[in-house]
């Protein structure tokens, strides 16, 4: 399902690594032309026009319904607890959706190093969400299902609207300690013997704090996106959560892809500019890909952003073994 | 690096990273802050340790929990912390722990002075629901629980030491607590305050207690079913509690006056319903966490 450059690129990047940018030899003469027609790029008025004319305003339809899909997701967990209703059972960590185990894979790794023992159930839950999200799209979880993610995102657009006051700057991390963090987690787990990351991790918080009710872990979630909107854009998500490297490696298998097309794009960068991960979009940086239909590498979280802002509409979802392309 | 915001010179994005002066400054300055953040997660993250360490993050579990009195690192290391035993349980008695018990967060326990574990699920349904065998399959029947043991802790204030009897609700008419009453509704635990007592002598803790009470119903069976029962028994092993619980005894203090002290046997399985029944203000009867009916010998 995919190839091994697709595989290679999307490990490389989850562990913080650039891609290297492609040799002209590794360029296909398609995109070579395509390259050589768009010899200078757009001045500034000339984007602007672009942007008017196709888009006209900010659309946000992928963004709304991955809002809808968050919210409804987190609700039926709520709504099942408070009307006992045997849909949804449990957290966003461990859950039975209509009688089928979930178990949260990073949660259940933290398990598996810490108790040293798997039983069945738990090896279902594993099993139903690898196939899950295989099938959906590994870091899909964060951007459409992920509480944390949304609050994340709120707080982005507050640190975005101090930033243009120049109130704060973003500060930015060496993208290679999640790496460092994940092996540091697992290590916790299998040395102490406790599920450390669980302890701290603020999808698990936010979770079982809508079902059950709030407490002071809140303040922890609450200091992480004071830090993310005063200090460093998107953070937690980009440069901690193993959860979202745990999904990555998964979503390596999936069907589900944004796809690049270089014919119509003017490279100014609107795309990267909204990105969570703005790296899986340096194919779109004029030299940057390697054939003129491209799929974005597995940390992409699928949230669409780019899809909704890309004024030529050069990105869009796919569904690979499916010939038509969704809008 | 700082991800480019600006890319209206896609050229520089073509040279490899210089080492000019500011480049290597800020190169520097990223580390410093990238080893910082490593720190400062990774240190926040292992205080979760000090709950563990004071003994604050030990609490009454629920029935099935693998833990040893005193070490709960295997229950705390096989918990999802998901919260289906909370969902299933029909008085409500399983809580999620909150930050402050450490690595306990997000784990269950049980309250037993608010809302004891009365076993009116009928059947360990947390253990049923549990994903992770964190509340272990290994046990069948209430009888096989080992949550803690109960103790009487304060006898001069337990009300039959002092030979006097109780009338009204257990705990107040305030007091939110469940319990299941067989002879009410055999199915639907109800308010302890909507289930008064009117007793010559207090012995609310021997009477309500689940194992004591399943004792007495086995015992009540028609002849014919004491037999299917012995059967069943043989075949699962415990269907009816082998032990008693707790059982009151006399006290004599040879001043004239009839008492009776609760005395707890070797069939307590620490569910706790003694001690969220027990209506002196400060529960005369507890449950101790640091043993249970299997480590008593030491």
């Amino acid at each position: 399902m995919a190839d091994v450059g697709y595989i290679k690129d999307s490990l490389k990047q989850l562990f913080g690594f650039k891609v290297a940018r492609p040799t002209k030899e590794q360029q296909s003469l398609a995109l070579k032309a395509i390259y050589a027609k768009k010899k200078g790029h757009l001045s500034k008025a000339e984007m602007d026009a672009v942007r008017r004319e196709h888009k006209g305003t900010f659309l946000n339809k992928w963004q709304k319904r991955r809002w809808l899909s968050l919210i409804f997701v987190n609700l039926l967990f709520v709504i099942s607890y408070y009307f006992d209703v045997q849909l949804v059972e449990g957290s966003l960590t461990g859950a039975r959706v209509i009688g089928f185990h979930m178990a949260d894979l990073n949660s259940a790794l933290q398990i598996a190093l810490a108790y040293k023992h798997i039983v069945l159930n738990l090896v279902i839950g594993m099993l139903s969400v690898f196939v899950l999200w295989m099938l959906l799209g590994g870091r899909t979880f964060c951007a459409w299902v992920c509480p944390y993610h949304l609050l994340s995102e709120w707080s982005e657009y507050l640190h975005l609207w101090l930033a243009k006051m120049n109130l704060v700057k973003d500060h930015s991390f060496n993208r290679k300690v999640r790496g460092v963090f994940y092996v540091a987690f697992a290590l916790l787990a299998l040395l102490t013997g406790y599920t450390v990351f669980d302890s701290i991790s603020p999808t698990g918080i936010l979770s079982r704090a809508l079902i059950y009710g709030p407490g002071i872990a809140l303040l922890w979630v609450g200091l992480l996106l004071l830090f993310e909107i005063f200090y460093s854009r998107r953070a937690w998500c980009r440069y901690v959560c193993p959860i979202g490297m745990t999904y990555g490696m998964v979503g390596v298998f999936s069907p589900v892809r944004i796809k690049y097309n270089a014919e119509a794009c003017h490279h100014e960068g609107d795309c990267r500019k909204v990105c969570l991960v703005p790296h899986v979009l340096d194919l779109t940086i004029r030299g940057g890909a390697l054939d003129v239909n491209q799929d974005v590498a597995s940390d992409c979280t699928r949230c669409g952003m780019c899809v909704d802002v890309c004024p030529t509409d050069s990105l869009t979802y796919e569904i690979k073994g499916l010939s038509k392309m969704l809008k | 690096m700082a991800y480019p915001m600006n890319d209206d010179k896609p050229s520089d994005k073509r040279v490899k990273k210089q080492l000019t002066p500011k480049r290597r400054e800020q190169s520097r300055r990223e580390f410093m802050r990238t080893s910082l953040l490593t720190v400062g997660v990774l240190g926040v993250s292992l205080l979760g340790y000090i709950p563990i360490l004071q003994g604050s993050s030990m609490r009454l579990r629920p029935p099935g929990a693998v833990k040893q009195p005193n070490d709960e690192q295997a229950f705390f290391s096989s918990c999802i912390k998901c919260g289906q035993c909370v969902q299933v349980c029909p008085v409500e008695a399983i809580k999620l722990a909150d930050m402050p018990d450490g690595f306990g967060i997000g784990i269950p326990f049980i309250n037993a002075r608010q809302q004891a574990c009365d076993f009116s699920c009928d059947g360990l349904q947390c253990v049923l629901a549990c994903p992770t065998g964190a509340l272990t399959h290994s046990l069948d029947y209430p009888a096989d629980t080992r949550m803690g043991f109960a103790r009487l802790a304060h006898p001069k204030t337990c009300l039959a030491v002092q030979g006097k009897g109780f009338k009204g609700p257990a705990r107040g008419a305030d007091f939110t607590g469940l319990l299941r009453y067989a002879e009410v509704d055999r199915w639907k635990p109800i308010p302890v305050a909507n289930h008064p007592y009117d007793l010559a002598l207090c012995n609310l803790c021997v009477r309500q207690c689940p194992i004591e009470i399943r004792i007495a119903q086995c015992a009540a069976m028609p002849e014919e079913d004491q037999q299917q029962v012995a059967r069943v028994a043989q075949q699962v092993g415990n269907e009816c509690p082998p032990k008693h619980a707790i059982s009151m005894e006399t006290v004599d203090y040879a001043d004239g006056i009839r008492r009776m002290k609760p005395v707890v046997q070797d069939g307590c399985v620490g569910c706790g319903v003694c001690e969220m029944i027990c209506p002196v203000e400060q529960a005369a009867i507890v449950v101790d966490l640091d043993k249970n009916a299997d480590t008593l010998g030491g």
